[in-house]
């Protein structure tokens, strides 16, 4: 009894302060969210009342949140698959004898440090005045056009600025993996013979199969929420096309005011991205060679 | 600290990893063909800075160019008219006051959470690892209604309340795995020197946390600085504007002034790189740390 009272006095002391906040915002809003896609709630009232699963029922037949997850599936492949190509790639070249490893490595991290707002703007210039003189000069008609103003060359924009910033995060983690691979097993693969491209495809790749598996699984968890850049680059734009998933939610709930559907179909996106991340991480784990 | 000095030594005596021994080239000219694809890897940013330059007219006329007679009055005229420098503070006192808040706090809580065996502890600890996994997007819309109806929206505090709370698990996470190394001894011996759990806490536990108290700081404040969703929601205030804010309503005003637009840009990222070139290697490393946990 005794120390049960010691636990709880040093438990407010100590964790209280942290455990109220966490408690009385995460936790709460968690359920709220939950309470929430039940309710008819429409932001400005105070009245509310239990709809049931209505909430649920036009998140499903809201065509246009389909359509921006699969426009988000989209990218999120596109981008998975370029990032991680683009940073090993890079990694590769910066692993090794190599000087000033330190000074590229930090070179390459660079737009990390940038905000996706900020970024976003950064390659709106790029598109609109930067591609097209490069194009013009070169005489080349595809990029003398205004990507932002194609639907089609506008998503590849959100594709390429989201790429360019994820694959300088992504370099660290490679370069990480690539100087921790066991010496023993390269040197044998080399006496070997191992060389060019067998070397890579039968030495290096199925070494580095647990870092792939880190990579994707953030890359995943990063590009399925952009946001700020999506807002910033295009917004949403031309006519809607380029909306992804997170800017559809944030338009239904605080543009639109339908509160109850925005966090139904959060809630949707969220279980849906779990489920992906879960998987991949437990396919990909299977794959991965033990030494 | 030890720690991450020593790997990084073994990482630089292992010369030739991911590659085969006979292929091993002079190190510098490759590391002098890397700096070209570091150069044009980092090409959009430096049109940008090359073209906040230049006049308006210049950079409509020839973008990539460097500036024939550069100037500093976009800097000027985007410092003006964003209120750059009170943007600058407000970010500068929310970053700083939630970092130290979290660390404070954080720190605190993962040593109790840790060190006292206790069934309640344990709950509290997994669900705060749990709710790591959601993010902002499925709490930002019952979080905005919420605090809207506590009135807590009009209160310039209640941000800093929002990142300790949202950010504290993150924190808590990262102190526990650490705080677990740190014999339990220590603690012992303080305690029949006649400490009690709080002295015992500041003087023993907290000096030896330093290393990681530097990774959670610069990954919170990284996130805080950077953050835009979170305040464009909670501050209504145009004085209260963060940098990333200020940027955003100074753009969205001025579509076409390209070179105010382009010296904006300059100076919101402008803090944060001499920041990184002071703490490289902490950045980078705490960076992916965080991410790796």
């Amino acid at each position: 009894m005794r120390r049960s009272w010691n636990n709880i006095g040093g438990f407010l002391v100590f964790a209280g302060p942290s455990t109220f906040a966490f408690l009385s915002i995460t936790i709460v809003s968690f359920l709220a969210g939950l309470i929430l896609t039940f309710t008819n709630w429409n932001g400005l009232s105070d009245d509310l009342s239990f709809v049931g699963l209505s909430n649920y029922a036009v998140a499903i037949a809201d065509g246009q949140f389909w359509q921006s997850l699969g426009l988000t599936a989209l990218y999120v492949v596109v981008v998975v698959v370029l990032a991680n190509a683009l940073a090993f790639a890079l990694a590769y070249g910066l692993s090794g004898r190599i000087r000033f490893r330190g000074a590229l490595r930090a070179g390459f991290f660079t737009p990390n440090l940038i905000g996706g707002v900020i970024l976003g703007f950064i390659w709106y210039f790029i598109f609109s005045q930067g591609v097209v003189a490069v194009g013009a000069a070169l005489g080349i008609d595809a990029l003398a056009t205004p990507w932002l103003a194609s639907p089609t060359l506008a998503f590849w924009a959100l594709v390429i600025a989201t790429v360019w910033q994820v694959a300088g995060f992504l370099v660290v983690i490679y370069l990480a993996g690539l100087t921790t691979l066991p010496r023993d097993v390269l040197e044998a693969a080399s006496i070997d013979g191992a060389g060019g491209w067998a070397w890579m495809r039968s030495v290096v790749l199925p070494l580095m199969r647990p870092t792939f598996t880190i990579c994707v699984f953030l890359t995943i968890g990063r590009s399925f929420m952009t946001y700020d850049m999506n807002l910033t680059l295009t917004n949403g734009g031309p006519y809607g096309s380029t909306e992804l998933v997170a800017m559809h939610v944030y338009q239904k709930a605080f543009v639109s005011q339908q509160f109850g559907t925005g966090q139904a179909e959060a809630l949707v996106l969220f279980l849906i991205v779990a489920v992906i991340s879960v998987l991949q991480v437990s396919v990909s784990r299977r794959r991965e060679v033990d030494l | 600290m030890t720690v991450q000095m020593q790997s990084r030594r073994q990482a630089a005596e292992v010369p030739a990893a991911g590659r085969p021994r006979r292929r091993r080239s002079s190190g510098l000219s490759r590391s002098g063909g890397m700096f070209l694809v570091l150069v044009a890897y980092a090409a959009p940013v430096l049109l940008v800075v090359s073209n906040s330059l230049k006049s308006d007219q210049e950079i409509l006329d020839d973008p990539l160019g460097l500036p024939a007679s550069p100037t500093l009055h976009n800097y000027t005229e985007a410092a003006r008219t964003m209120y750059y420098l009170g943007a600058f503070w407000n970010t500068l006192v929310l970053t700083v006051t939630s970092v130290v808040v979290l660390c404070f706090f954080g720190s605190m809580t993962a040593y109790f959470l840790t060190r006292v065996r206790w069934r309640f502890n344990q709950v509290v600890f997994y669900l705060m690892i749990a709710a790591m996994l959601l993010p902002f997007q499925v709490l930002m819309i019952p979080m905005i209604k919420l605090l809207g109806s506590t009135g807590m929206l009009q209160q310039s505090w209640s941000i800093v309340y929002i990142y300790f709370a949202t950010g504290v698990p993150l924190a808590v996470f990262m102190y526990a795995g650490f705080i677990r190394s740190i014999p339990r001894e220590m603690d012992e011996a303080a305690m029949l020197d006649g400490c009690n759990r709080l002295q015992t806490f500041f003087r023993v536990v907290l000096p030896l946390l330093r290393p990681v108290t530097l990774t959670i700081a610069i990954l919170d404040a990284l996130w805080i600085w950077n953050d835009f969703l979170m305040p464009f929601l909670v501050l209504r205030r145009p004085e209260q504007r963060t940098l990333t804010l200020a940027t955003l309503a100074f753009v969205q005003s001025h579509t076409t002034d390209y070179g105010p637009m382009m010296a904006a840009l300059v100076l919101t990222v402008l803090p944060i790189l001499v920041a990184y070139l002071f703490m490289q290697r902490h950045i980078v490393e705490g960076l992916t740390k965080g991410a790796v946990k």
